[in-house]
């Protein structure tokens, strides 16, 4: 589903470039759970926004389904993100003055869905994040776990196949971490591909691959049910380099 | 995306910030309530004069001694001292210049009106009994001047409303002697309440006949000729007419036509430089409350740049985060201009109660153009905001810098 070749995002700073990603070779496929991991700065969120079609990179391919997503125009990017991609955030990302079901149905209003039509299926997303009775609530009234299961219902809502999760339970305590992991595997077996990345090994055991990062490039790549500590990682990854 | 959706978004976000969104309004506010009133000052005015200038009576020309230029404010006296008026110069125009229908000879001079111990300084106007109908004149109590009473000039007079109320209190004047100057006349009518009128303030006159006037003041002169014209001449011709007739008669060009359509006209042409002033403030107010938003919308724009960070990556495009924002500057400045607008006519009424000479009120094009103007600079100077918005890197937004 994705294919990743040679891919480099450089940012030019004054005289200095400072290479986020530096020659990315990778492959997902459909339907695969896969976490990244990495020290703080390693190129994670960069690789995450480019595959998200946030951010295109510098050079290289970018392959979404076998097409280039790097040749696309604004506004068919646009169209990509809304129908085919669902981006869960560490900070949620809710916006404060609408309620719980308005936040869901935003991404229906870009799409042109009818408001009776949105309202309905906004509602049936929050059913199935466990927070019906929510729904009338501003953020300013949820918990963090509350406001990323909403954040989950947004970012399914217009049925992406590829939910792309950044740190999604840095800002929240275990048990409504755990909920929210749960929430994500449960999507993750419906059939969507997910990419989440994280700190915590817990979470990336939960995944069939995990991919580690350092210095802008990929430097190790270890199944999920590998991952025993953080430590293991890098220094095992450290010593392949 | 329907664009009830694009109104919602837009307005839920203006509520959020209303502190912010309700400071941005008062420039549009102001604006909006300056020139609707300028306008409702001006149409009034304009409206003023207008019915000053009919209740004379339309096709109405005065003819003043004295040669000047065609305005007729300062008789020049080019060739030493002008030649009379007189009643047959009145009788010969209305004789042989047929673009007349009626020439009235007149006399004004001001003299002390008494009766009994009460005593009154008032202008004295000399007239016909054409008069009357030339002005619309209407009366409260007995008639006009009597018919036909060009030479022998009867001992009679006419009061203004408020000179007989002011004489006679509650009593009924008719029939009584009231004192003019040295002169002891026989009250035949008096006139209904007229109010101000420009040139002749008809309430506070005595109208008495031409030939009277003219003994009263020892002199066989006309101050005026008042000519009305035929309904369908034209004023040009029937003056250029009666110019030369006057100067045949006196042997050179002494005497000045003032049409009452070039006095509405030049003070019509005053108002309209007023108007253009109007316009001018109009302009100038807007642009800057235009900046005000711009400058509001700028802000507005920075402090939400996660928002639109966020709104990119769900996959709104450019054009729908430019319309968004777009909306929200036209919302602001429909808001001022209605605001305004509701304000400037709350202000033009009060103003319109506290002058009742002058009934001003702002007219309906204005309203429409003034509120269509400020949702216009609020489109036009939302632009810039609005476009930075649509163009900002969503991952740097996402990340607030
Ligand atoms: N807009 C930017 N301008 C300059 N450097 C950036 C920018 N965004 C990210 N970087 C740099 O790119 C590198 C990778 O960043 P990022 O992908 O956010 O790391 P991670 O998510 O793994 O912590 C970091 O060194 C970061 O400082
Ligand atoms: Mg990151």
């Amino acid at each position: 589903m994705i294919q990743l070749e040679d891919l480099w995002r450089t940012y030019v700073m004054g005289e200095q470039e400072l290479h986020a990603l530096c020659s990315v070779n990778e492959t997902i496929e459909a339907g695969e759970h896969v976490a990244i991991m990495g020290p703080s700065g390693s190129g994670k969120s960069t690789l995450l926004n480019i595959v998200g079609c946030l951010d295109s990179p510098t050079r290289g391919k970018y392959l979404l389904d076998g097409s280039d997503v790097a040749g696309l125009e604004e506004d068919a990017l646009a169209d990509v993100r809304l129908r085919r991609i669902g981006f869960i955030f560490q900070s949620f990302h809710l916006v404060p003055r609408l309620t719980a079901v308005e936040n869901v149905e935003m991404p229906m209003i870009f799409a042109g869905v009818e408001p009776g039509e949105r309202r309905e299926r906004a509602q049936g997303a929050l059913a199935a994040v466990g927070l019906s009775e929510r729904r009338g609530h501003k953020p300013s009234e949820l918990s963090g776990g509350e406001k990323q299961r909403i954040a989950i219902a947004r970012a399914t809502i217009m049925g992406p196949d590829l939910l792309l999760a950044d740190e999604p339970t840095g800002n929240l305590d275990s048990r409504s971490g755990g909920q929210v992991l749960d929430l994500l595997g449960q999507l993750h077996r419906e059939g969507r591909t997910l990419l989440v990345v994280t700190h915590d090994p817990g979470v990336a055991r939960r995944a069939d691959r995990v991919l580690v990062m350092q210095d802008g490039q990929i430097v190790k790549r270890v199944a999920g049910s590998k991952v025993t500590n953080l430590a293991s990682l890098f220094e095992e990854g450290e010593a392949a380099e | 995306m329907t664009s009830a959706d694009f109104v919602r978004f837009a307005s839920r976000a203006l509520y959020q910030n209303r502190r912010r969104s309700a400071l941005s309004l008062v420039g549009v506010v102001i604006g909006v309530i300056a020139v609707v009133s300028l306008t409702a000052i001006g149409e009034g005015a304009l409206r003023y004069v207008n019915d000053q200038f009919a209740s004379l009576g339309n096709g109405i020309v005065m003819v003043v001694p004295g040669k000047n230029d065609t305005t007729g404010d300062m008789p020049l006296g080019m060739g030493g001292v002008p030649n009379d008026l007189t009643v047959d110069d009145a009788i010969a125009i209305q004789r042989r210049v047929l673009d007349i229908r009626t020439a009235v000879p007149m006399t004004v001079t001001t003299a002390a009106v008494s009766h009994r111990q009460r005593s009154r300084q008032v202008t004295i106007v000399g007239a016909t009994s054409e008069f009357a109908r030339l002005q619309r004149l209407e009366l409260a109590l007995g008639s006009f001047l009597p018919e036909g009473d060009l030479d022998r000039g009867a001992s009679v007079a006419v009061l203004g409303h408020t000179v007989a109320r002011e004489l006679f209190g509650h009593e009924n004047p008719l029939g009584s002697t009231v004192r003019v100057g040295e002169w002891r006349v026989r009250v035949i009518g008096v006139t209904a309440r007229r109010g101000t009128q420009l040139g002749l303030e008809v309430d506070e006159t005595v109208f008495i006949p031409t030939a009277t006037g003219m003994r009263m003041a020892n002199k066989s002169s006309l101050t005026r000729i008042m000519l009305q014209l035929q309904p369908l001449a034209d004023p040009d011709v029937a003056i250029r007419r009666v110019v030369a007739l006057l100067t045949e008669r006196h042997d050179e060009e002494d005497v000045t036509c003032i049409s009452q359509d070039a006095v509405v006209d030049s003070l019509g042409s005053i108002l309209r430089v007023l108007s253009l002033a109007v316009a001018g403030i109009a302009a100038v107010s807007l642009a800057v409350a235009g900046i005000g938003i711009m400058n509001v919308m700028l802000v507005t724009v920075s402090e939400r740049r996660e928002e639109v960070g966020l709104l990119k990556a769900l996959g709104a495009t450019r054009r729908q985060i430019l319309l968004i924002f777009l909306l929200e500057a036209a919302l602001l400045s429909l808001a001022g201009g209605l605001l305004g607008l509701g304000l400037g006519t709350g202000a033009v009424a009060i103003g319109d109660a506290l002058v009742p000479a002058v009934s001003i009120e702002a007219p309906a094009w204005a309203a429409g153009a003034v509120v269509t103007l400020a949702l216009v600079t609020g489109v036009v100077f939302g632009v810039l905001p609005a476009w930075r918005a649509s163009e900002l890197d969503p991952v740097a937004a996402l990340q607030g810098h």
